[in-house]
């Protein structure tokens, strides 16, 4: 659990850094990781940040890239149904990718091990608002964060997320219509929109095109 | 519907936020306890939690200078070939300061 944390508290400072130039006060950014605590939709959601922002593309985005919380939490139905609702559902409020990966990889050992989910996720909550207040804090500091290309750390990230993933021809394919349809509503629909349409017109592909064998992985996202 | 980023315009953004992050933690196990997630909305999730990122890079990608195309091109081959999102979004980010310092 200590490398991934320490991997964190880097996304984290990234994150940090990144909300601080959009605008974001060092207060709210930090609380926005305490809360949310679900790194790659709250980048995201800096892409939508403004003066004004809003509300249901916002509401969609964070929907569709914390949806794999879903697919999580099924794969742990089994070990956690025994389990009382309240426990059930504190241990829940820290599941993330790296605590499920092991707790899941653990259950297929037959090891029932839910002190990692809280454990590991409560390590890793930590580490997430930890590295935002170094961001936050290194961030003020900057004088032109353009000029050292720290505007893209945002585009940087989330591009490295969806490359980290698992890659097949459903999966491009998907990417194509997504990078298509998010162009054209970009170009022609209200600002925001697109980011709706893309992952929709993603979605649809996974809909109809089923991989052969059932896929016992979810999107493969890295930790945060 | 527009909220504006005032102090409490944020404060309600980061609830939402809030509020739908849990739904996303809580409702695999909750749909699970009345009936099971069928292959078709896996695949469903699987392939939109993807290409919502890339529906955010591609216009990105259209309306940023050259360096923000570099750096975006140089994250993509650098988390191709070494597989590791860190050191791929610092040389995406050295790229950009090199190309805007260059020219």
């Amino acid at each position: 659990m200590l490398p991934i944390s320490l991997f964190v508290v880097a996304f984290g400072a990234a994150f940090g850094l990144a909300a601080v130039q959009k605008g974001l006060a060092p207060l709210d950014t930090i609380l926005m990781s305490t809360l949310v605590f679900a790194g790659a939709s709250q980048f995201a959601t800096l892409d939508m940040w403004g003066a004004e922002v809003s509300v249901i593309p916002v509401m969609v985005v964070v929907f569709a890239i914390n949806s794999r919380h879903l697919l999580m939490g099924a794969s742990l139905y089994p070990m956690l149904k025994d389990v009382a609702p309240a426990k059930r559902y504190s241990l829940l409020l820290v599941l993330t990718d790296a605590n499920w990966a092991i707790a899941a990889q653990d259950y297929q050992r037959g090891n029932r091990n839910l002190e990692v989910i809280l454990g590991g996720g409560l390590v890793l909550w930590l580490a997430w608002i930890l590295g935002t207040w170094l961001g936050v804090y290194f961030g003020g500091l900057l004088q032109n964060p353009k000029n050292l290309g720290l505007d893209m750390v945002l585009g940087c990230f989330l591009l490295a997320m969806a490359l980290g993933g698992k890659k097949s021809p459903r999966i491009l394919v998907a990417w194509v219509l997504a990078a298509l349809a998010s162009l054209a509503a970009w170009k022609w629909l209200p600002a925001n929109t697109h980011v709706v349409a893309g992952a929709l017109a993603g979605g649809v592909v996974g809909f109809f095109w089923l991989e052969k064998k059932p896929g016992k992985e979810t999107a493969g996202e890295t930790p945060t | 519907m527009t909220i504006e980023t005032t102090t409490t315009g944020v404060l309600v953004l980061i609830l939402i936020m809030t509020l739908v992050t849990l739904a996303t933690r809580f409702g695999g196990v909750f749909i699970m306890s009345f009936v099971r997630i069928s292959p078709r909305i896996e695949s469903f999730i699987n392939t939109m939690a993807s290409s919502v990122l890339i529906a955010i890079i591609v216009p990105m990608a259209f309306e940023g200078d050259a360096g923000a195309l570099a750096a975006l091109s140089v994250t993509a081959v650098a988390m191709l070939v070494l597989k590791k999102p860190l050191p791929a979004i610092a040389a995406g980010v050295f790229a950009a300061a090199a190309v805007r310092y260059l020219f």
